[in-house]
């Protein structure tokens, strides 16, 4: 009795270990997934948002030579040789790449990094500081040497420099950018707005329909739960291009209107390819995501609470606000939290639809990944995306607080 | 229940021994490539013109993919070593970008075949459109097109014409992405004479004046961003005018019926060039592929089917010639050629060069200026 005790505890933790890794066996494929697909690419993006090694690999003489250069006046001779000598040595492939980084700090850079480094080696000239700005006059610019110290950084803040627009001056001191170049801090609040408004526009078209949804007899309220569905299921495309048919100026809304005499050919609306069209498109889209959980939510509440309001003589408009309404207060933050979220990161909807008055921070973020290839600045650009969803998730769970959000 | 598992097993069987004899009894697979280009009615006459003869004649398959552009998807193929491009067709300006970052081969510009009339490939080419990263197919211009039934009394002729609201009035389409046409558009209808245009954009006042030229038609504007979409807007009448690639409008004009009509005045040349994916396995292959489709008959073949004209000049004689006319519609191609000389009187030159460098520059201006 008194040995058995013991070994029943270790048999009992065996079998619990077994079945812990068993377990942990079924959830690990998942696990390997999320790490792949999710965590992964984030932490490429974070670091590549602030890691720029190109042009620091490619010349990695000329940024020890202009590490200890004061910025105030030319670099001296020796920064000129170490750069000709990177100039003369870096292969090819690094060399172009780090040509077109730079391009992005100094317009025209890329080509002045390359045709120089062809003109070295095709001379047999002693390179020297006359050389250079005889080949380029811009080397003997001090404006150039500020921005090559800029892109030889390897960890950098420059893209959220850019990001904030701002930029580097000639004495490397952040200044605004000129205003015909000032976007993404207007870009950002923009899509703040955008979110906001679609958001409103899905709370108030979401919670009559959610209520109708609860209220109703389960199998009605399957039915009419599949028209809710039904848009779910469809192409985001094309319900994208469906609304550009309904929306645009000679379309079946317009001249529905127009038949109806309540608007003339001159003042047709402007419904599309602008922020209108923006808010109608992804309010439609998104409404689903409001209407899902306020459903389940309100599906929760107990039909018995508002009766006995009813029964203790509050009217009926009174017995919703105080006993339904604070009730189904969860799945009203769920929505709003999930629809704001997903209306922050939206891009093919207002590229479609949007024109320019639509066009959202997402927009951006693709146009330097897919287009201008600033890898970096897009990065900078999500991290600050990102960075303003998670800030609101804290926001809204203080608020609401964390057992108040229910998705299901 | 039994049976039904049964039968689920051995039909899944079944179709994995069907795949493995397949595989088995496959003959040995031709070489093949992967061409890359626009897609829509361009990548047919490719098709047509180049892909068909050239897997007729040699032991290879061509596979086409399209994509809409820019030089993203290669860098990314490029640097992750998993290049399953061979060849692409880019707009000029990319191709420069692209083989400025070394993502293209090198390819070797006497091998290519020479003209017809013997010329070597070197002279016989149009000027700018050969280069040993990349091998222009053909030159397609960027048009102003308007619809004919919303202009019936005096029509508009002149560039300036799409910034006249007041004679002409009604939306305007313009490209959303990528400002270099547009820009050079702007000053040359502002006054600035077409051969002098790109001298003019690169001063910042020029720059600057091309933004306040299109200033004022900013509220008028409709952008789009694919080729397909002005041909789209004009018809659902969106737009009175727009600018466009010119086949496009061709091929809405010819094909469709459309009443569409080109204004030639101000029209701006670009070319679409091959080149060859750094790192490709096929190179060997693609080069072949290449010099293949850019000698004298295929080139002008292509102009067959789309009215984007050859980039050499042993080709254009042979559109030029009376008889030649569109594979299915019999219209004489000459008079839709951008390069013809009735359409080509004042055609804006650009400096490719010049974009390749500042293109990123001028679009972080222009990006903020569409946002302001």
């Amino acid at each position: 009795m008194s040995t058995s005790g013991p070994t029943l505890a270790r048999q009992l933790g065996r079998a619990e270990a077994k079945a812990r890794l068993k377990s942990f066996g079924l959830v690990a494929p998942l696990l390997v997934f999320i790490l792949a697909s999710f965590a992964l690419p984030i932490a490429t993006l974070l670091v590549r948002s602030v890691h720029n090694p190109e042009v620091a690999a490619a010349l990695p003489a000329t940024a020890a030579a202009l590490q200890i250069w004061d910025g105030a006046r030319l670099p001296d001779e020796a920064a000129f040789g170490a750069l000709a000598q990177d100039l003369l040595t870096a292969p090819e492939d690094a060399l172009s790449r780090a040509a077109s980084r730079f391009n992005s700090d100094l317009p025209g850079g890329r080509a002045l990094l390359l045709l120089t480094a062809r003109a070295l080696k095709a001379s047999k000239d002693a390179p020297s500081r006359a050389r250079f700005v005889q080949i380029d006059p811009r080397w003997g610019e001090q404006q150039v040497w500020v921005q090559l110290g800029v892109a030889l950084e390897v960890w950098t803040a420059k893209n959220f420099v850019t990001a904030m627009d701002y930029r580097y001056d000639e004495n490397r001191a952040v200044v605004a950018q000129p205003r015909e170049k000032q976007l993404y801090v207007t870009l950002f609040l923009r899509t703040l707005w955008v979110a906001g408004a679609v958001t409103l526009l899905c709370l108030v078209l979401g919670y009559p329909l959610a209520y109708v949804l609860a209220q109703a007899p389960q199998r009605l309220s399957n039915i009419l739960m599949i028209f809710v569905l039904l848009p779910f299921w469809t192409s985001l495309i094309v319900r994208t291009t469906s609304w550009i048919v309904l929306l645009q100026d000679h379309g079946p809304i317009n001249d529905m209107l127009l038949a109806l005499g309540l608007i003339d050919d001159k003042s047709r609306l402007a419904l599309i390819y602008n922020a209108t069209g923006t808010l109608i498109a992804m309010t439609h889209i998104l409404l689903p995501f409001m209407v899902l959980p306020l459903y389940s939510v309100m599906r929760g509440i107990p039909p018995t609470l508002t009766r006995a309001a009813l029964s203790l003589g509050a009217p009926p408009f009174l017995a919703f606000l105080r006993v339904f309404l604070p009730l189904s207060v969860p799945g009203i933050a769920a929505g709003s939290l999930l629809v704001f979220i997903l209306a922050l990161g939206y891009y093919i909807t207002p590229a479609l639809v949007g024109g320019l008055s639509g066009e959202l921070y997402s927009n951006q973020i693709a146009f330097h990944m897919q287009s201008s290839l600033n890898w970096g600045l897009a990065s900078a650009l999500s991290v600050i995306l990102l960075s303003a969803v998670i800030g609101f998730y804290f926001v809204y769970m203080r608020i609401i607080g964390a057992e108040g959000l229910r998705l299901t | 229940m039994n049976r039904t598992v049964l039968i689920a097993a051995g039909a899944i069987l079944a179709v994995i021994a069907a795949g493995v004899v397949y595989l088995l009894t496959a003959t040995q697979p031709k070489p093949s490539i992967t061409v890359v280009s626009w897609g829509g009615a361009y990548l047919t006459s490719q098709i047509e013109a180049y892909h068909k003869p050239y897997m007729a004649t040699h032991e290879a398959i061509i596979t086409s993919e399209s994509y809409s552009g820019g030089i993203a998807l290669v860098k990314a193929q490029v640097e992750s070593g998993a290049v399953t491009w061979d060849v692409v067709d880019f707009e000029v300006a990319d191709a420069i970008r692209a083989c400025d970052e070394g993502l293209l081969e090198t390819i070797d510009l006497e091998s290519l075949p020479p003209g017809a009339d013997g010329k070597p490939a070197t002279e016989d080419f149009l000027k700018g459109s050969l280069d040993p990263c990349y091998v222009a197919t053909i030159v397609f211009s960027h048009i102003i097109a308007y619809d004919k039934s919303k202009f019936p009394t005096d029509p508009p002729t002149t560039a300036a014409a799409f910034f006249d609201l007041a004679t002409y009035p009604g939306k305007r389409g313009l490209r959303r992405q990528n400002p270099k046409s547009t820009l050079e558009l702007a000053l040359y209808a502002d006054g600035v004479p077409a051969n002098l245009v790109p001298e003019v954009l690169k001063t910042p006042e020029g720059l600057d004046r091309a933004f306040a030229k299109l200033d004022t038609i900013k509220q008028d504007v409709v952008w789009w961003q694919e080729g397909a979409q002005p041909v789209q807007l004009l018809a659902s009448g969106q737009v009175v005018m727009t600018t466009a690639y010119n086949g496009r409008i061709f091929d809405a004009v010819v094909g469709e019926g459309k009443p569409f009509a080109t204004i030639w005045d101000g029209q701006r040349f670009d070319l679409d060039v091959w080149g060859i994916v750094k790192g490709t396995k096929n190179k060997a292959l693609a080069l072949d592929f290449l010099k293949f489709s850019t000698d004298t008959q295929r080139l002008a073949d292509q102009a067959r089917y789309i009215a984007y004209a050859p980039a050499r000049a042993s080709s254009i004689k042979i559109i030029e010639e009376p008889g030649f006319t569109h594979a299915i519609k019999g219209v004489r191609m000459l008079e839709y050629m951008p390069t013809a000389p009735q359409n080509a009187f004042n055609s804006i030159t650009t400096d490719h060069r010049w974009w390749a460098d500042h293109q990123e520059e001028v679009e972080a201006r222009w990006n903020a200026w569409l946002a302001q």
